[in-house]
């Protein structure tokens, strides 16, 4: 799955920094009906987490009310250099990952 | 060259306005983020495409183009235009699948499949900015004035022409929307309605169904040539690929 994200690469130690994740994906709703009249399973994210340096700092659930190409944006404060992990996975098993590393001085 | 002003004096007479300028502050907001924008999620996976062997010669876009950043640059402002060889009209859909097939012994990608949208999107993009400024010379010409000819030529149960909403009651309301001008300048577009990126004979067919007239196929003769007097209408507007719109 194709995913794009956003992690400064230095920041101060301290610094409230913004991360944000945007990821291709359709968000199948699971109440749409293809061209025959059969109903389209639904197949959404269901679960995304960033870890940074191993300790879990987001988390979210989602459902059918995300829209396709689900863009996501928190903050963290900088207390370490290392790295941020993302994983996700959706309805039909398929799993997706990035990582970015950051630098963190003072 | 008599024949080059004598197009020119029939340019429309105001400044072309582009579709972003007729949008709600949102929708420009999206287009102007280069991270928020979604369009840049296939922008992104065409780059990838960029550098990935295709077809029997095992050869990348890359292989011969080397860095899409220098070379790809003003490329997209120029299209469509004549292909020299073939002396027929290509669009960079069409100018993409000319090369995996002559070039890469590649199949051609299948219009509006993820992959040649992203494609298109990479190379488009490598423009944004710049004016747009197509090449109407004898061959071309021919197309040009097909194109204008659909342009103004009433179609389907609607019997409406392209000019009638898009010339004629350009910034006016048509339900909940703002008609804009019609211009192709930020193709590939994300859609929110389509809820993904799609070409510009997507947009265009889907005008077609708007007036119940019968869709030509994506990438065929008659929606080129209005594609070509789209981008002939359209100059000295900035591309914007990515585009966003409602």
């Amino acid at each position: 799955m194709l995913a794009r994200i956003q992690v400064p690469a230095q920041a101060r130690r301290g610094d409230i920094i913004v991360i944000r994740i945007a990821i291709q994906h359709p968000m199948e709703t699971g109440y749409r009906p293809d061209n025959f009249g059969r109903r389209i399973a639904k197949n959404v994210i269901n679960t995304l987490t960033c870890r940074y340096n191993g300790i879990e700092v987001f988390r979210a659930e989602m459902g059918s009310g995300v829209s396709a190409n689900p863009q996501l944006q928190f903050h963290v404060r900088a207390d370490s250099s290392g790295e941020f992990v993302f994983d996700w996975v959706d309805d039909s098993g398929q799993r997706g990952n990035e990582r970015a590393p950051i630098a963190v001085t003072g | 060259m008599l024949t080059l002003s004598a197009v020119a004096a029939e340019a429309p007479r105001q400044s072309p306005k582009s579709g972003i300028e007729y949008a709600g502050k949102d929708v420009r907001a999206l287009q102007a983020d280069d991270f928020g924008n979604p369009g840049m999620l296939w922008v992104t996976r065409g780059e990838k495409l960029w550098d990935a062997p295709a077809g029997r010669s095992e050869k990348s876009c890359a292989s011969c183009h080397r860095d899409a950043k220098a070379s790809m640059r003003g490329v997209a402002a120029r299209y469509p235009r004549i292909d020299q060889n073939s002396k027929t009209l290509l669009n960079i859909e069409g100018r993409i699948n000319q090369c995996r097939e002559d070039r890469q012994g590649a199949e051609p990608l299948r219009y509006e499949s993820e992959e040649l949208l992203a494609l298109t999107a990479y190379v488009a993009n490598q423009s944004r900015g710049m004016p747009v400024k197509v090449e109407i010379n004898g061959t071309s010409r021919i197309n040009l004035e097909r194109g204008r000819e659909i342009y103004y030529r009433r179609q389907g149960q609607i019997n409406l022409a392209c000019t009638h909403c898009h010339e004629q009651n350009a910034g006016r309301r048509l339900l909940a929307d703002t008609i804009s001008e019609g211009h192709g300048n930020a193709y590939p577009i994300y859609r929110l309605e389509w809820q993904s990126a799609g070409s510009l004979h997507r947009r265009l067919r889907a005008c077609y169904f708007g007036v119940r007239a019968e869709q030509p196929a994506a990438g065929a003769a008659e929606l080129l040539d209005l594609e070509l007097y789209l981008s002939w209408r359209a100059q000295g507007l900035q591309v914007e690929t990515p585009g966003v719109r409602r």
